[in-house]
């Protein structure tokens, strides 16, 4: 699903240059549901980045469901990301002036989807995070784990190939945080490919396969026996 | 830009930030509404001063017969020159196209009113309907003199003010019959006149009865016209003295006079007395304009700010948009169409309010300076045009670099 060979990034700050991912080789599969770890500095957040399109590497080969990611324009970039990929934030971002439902039914509405089927499927992906309720309530409505909640159901919407989590338990509790691992989970049992990145050791035990990064370069990649988030909740 | 997908989410944005909506848009409406009445004022303004230094219309052309100061074609000097109905017609015929407007003009200066036991001495004027706007005489009771009045010699008369409050005392003169030199007039109007009291204190009566009523025959006493008025002081006193010596050159040769002769025909041009009044309205205008643009220029930085300030606040909501699949132009055209939404509606209501206001009041208002203050309607709309484009540039540029946001910047936490 996921092809990158020897991935290179740097940033200029003023003079420097921070060279942040040094040469990187990964691939995922199909179905998989892998944690990139690492501490603040390692380079996961780029890593994430250049994977969502929303950053460009400096050189290196990614390929997405066998299309090439390269010298993408805008536009095409835009297109990509509606058609291939779902992003949960740690914060959340959902638009605040909008419902909940408004907020599920957004990428649909740049795909192109008329109302009347944009409201529909966003209910069932609402019904199926288990907020069918709570639909035209506001973000600020929501308590924190409701909003990732929102947020998930969002990123499904467009029906995406992979699902990109940032930090997604980061502004969560541990009960909560499991909750939404164990949906996680349940979302990649009916076969979704999803990566997360983050720096808890339990929550990447929740997952089937780590990756530890550290200064720019992957240092370990191993399949772990997942830990099922409902047990610990 | 017209799908109503679009329409729908505009409208679901606006209604869901009222307060930013209100923002925008009072800013703008009250703009427009300030400059609508300022155009208002400075045209008031112009009435004011119009009607406080003129008492004719100011670019009125007299002309009077005198007597020859030199022999000519076998005619001694010191000879009367009589205007007749033929002269009138000769000089309306030959510029007919040039002339705004025209009357003839036969009076007797004393002559005696009565009403009931009331009675007084007035200056009598046989005239024609144009002779309204020569004399600026404003009806406010009943009608001027009518072209069917003058066809069927009509013993109609028209009042000024003080002869109403001198015969009537109290109740309307309309249907009246007053006697004037003994023959029966029916009273079908009342005039008010910027001259005061000296020029209220006639009436007027179908030229073609007065002549007939005294015994006048086809003569006339004078003749008054106007040329269009032209904004520019220096054309219109061009303009209005080639005139007067085209006129005058052609009832010399009429009536047999030499062309030297400066005493037999007088032609009294009134725009070369108001230089003064021509030089302060193009002053004001100029006044006024400049404050007008500087209203708008304000307005036009206004609205722009706003866009400015709207696009930074929705900068994390462009993110999310971009992260989910929008496409830079989408976001462009989505704020834009909303920008120039609220700013057209709202410009609108700032015009309409502005226009009802001058409207419903501006006839009431008639202080010493200002009069009747009104604006033109196409030169509010193309400033409310301007604005709204004003406004959507202005909303343009923050919009076009809104959308060139990478989504991470926009995303990144604070």
């Amino acid at each position: 699903m996921i092809e990158i060979k020897d991935l290179h990034k740097s940033y200029k700050m003023g003079k420097n240059s921070l060279h942040v991912l040094k040469g990187i080789n990964f691939s995922v599969k199909e179905g998989e549901l892998v944690s990139i770890m690492g501490s603040s500095g390692s380079g996961k957040s780029t890593l994430l980045n250049i994977l969502g399109m929303l950053d460009e590497a400096d050189s290196g080969s990614y390929t997405l469901d066998g299309v090439p990611i390269k010298n993408l324009n805008e536009k095409l970039a835009a297109q990509y990301r509606n058609k291939f990929l779902g992003f949960i934030f740690q914060s959340f971002n959902l638009i605040n002036y909008k419902s909940a439902l408004d907020n599920v039914a957004l990428p649909l509405y740049y795909q192109g989807v008329n109302r009347a089927e944009r409201m529909e499927r966003s209910m069932a992906y609402l019904e199926k995070v288990g907020l069918a309720k709570w639909a035209s309530h506001k973000p600020n409505e929501l308590s924190g784990g409701q909003k990732q909640r929102v947020a998930i159901a969002r990123a499904l919407a467009s029906d995406p190939k992979v699902l990109l989590a940032d930090e997604l338990t980061g502004a969560l509790d541990s009960k909560t945080s499991y909750e939404i691992m164990d949906l996680i989970q349940q979302i990649n049992d009916e076969g979704r490919t999803i990566l997360v990145v983050t720096h808890e050791e339990d929550i990447a035990q929740m997952t089937k396969r780590i990756v530890n990064l550290k200064d720019g370069v992957i240092i370990d990649d191993k399949y772990v026996n997942q830990v099922r988030a409902i047990q610990n909740v | 830009m017209f799908s109503l997908e679009r329409w729908q989410e505009i409208f679901e944005t606006i209604s869901k930030n009222k307060l930013r909506t209100f923002l925008t848009g009072f800013s703008v409406g009250s703009g427009i509404f300030i400059l609508v009445i300022l155009l208002g004022v400075s045209v008031g303004f112009q009435n004011g001063i119009e009607n406080q230094f003129q008492n004719d219309a100011e670019n009125i052309i007299n002309i009077y017969p005198g007597e020859t100061s030199i022999e000519y074609e076998g005619f001694n000097e010191g000879r009367r020159i009589q205007l007749k109905n033929e002269d009138y017609a000769l000089v309306t015929k030959s510029s007919s196209n040039e002339i705004e407007y025209s009357s003839s003009m036969y009076q007797i200066f004393a002559g005696l009113i009565t009403y009931k036991s009331e009675s007084g001495s007035y200056r009598v004027e046989g005239v024609m309907p144009d002779y309204q706007f020569l004399e600026k005489a404003e009806i406010i009771e009943g009608r001027f003199i009518n072209t069917n009045d003058l066809d069927g010699n009509e013993k109609y008369v028209v009042i000024g003010n003080r002869v109403k409050k001198d015969l009537f005392k109290e109740g309307s003169p309309i249907g009246k019959q007053v006697k004037i030199s003994g023959l029966n007039f029916k009273v079908i109007g009342v005039y008010t006149d910027p001259g005061g009291d000296r020029e209220e204190g006639r009436v007027y009566v179908p030229l073609t009865t007065a002549q007939i009523v005294f015994g006048a025959g086809t003569d006339i006493r004078s003749i008054g016209l106007t040329l269009p008025k032209e904004d520019n002081y220096d054309l219109a006193l061009k303009n209005s003295s080639a005139f007067a010596a085209k006129i005058e050159q052609l009832l010399k040769k009429k009536l047999q006079i030499a062309p030297k002769d400066e005493s037999a025909i007088y032609i009294n041009n009134n725009i070369e007395n108001t230089k003064e009044v021509y030089i302060l309205i193009g002053a004001m205008r100029v006044f006024f304009w400049g404050v007008g643009i500087a209203t708008l220029l304000a307005g036009i930085i206004g609205v722009s700010n706003i866009m400015l300030i709207i696009v930074k606040e929705r900068t994390k909501e462009i993110g999310i948009r971009k992260a989910l699949g929008a496409e830079p132009l989408s976001i462009v055209g989505m704020i834009l169409h909303e920008s120039i939404f609220v700013t057209a509606i709202s410009g609108l209501l700032g015009l309409i309010f502005g226009l009802v206001l001058l409207e419903v009041v501006g006839p009431y208002i008639e202080l010493d300076f200002i009069r009747n203050p009104s604006v033109n309607f196409s030169i509010a709309v193309s400033t409310l045009i301007l604005l709204i484009a004003a406004g959507a540039i202005a909303g343009f540029f923050p919009a076009w670099r809104g959308a060139k946001i990478k989504p991470i910047d926009a995303l990144r936490d604070e």
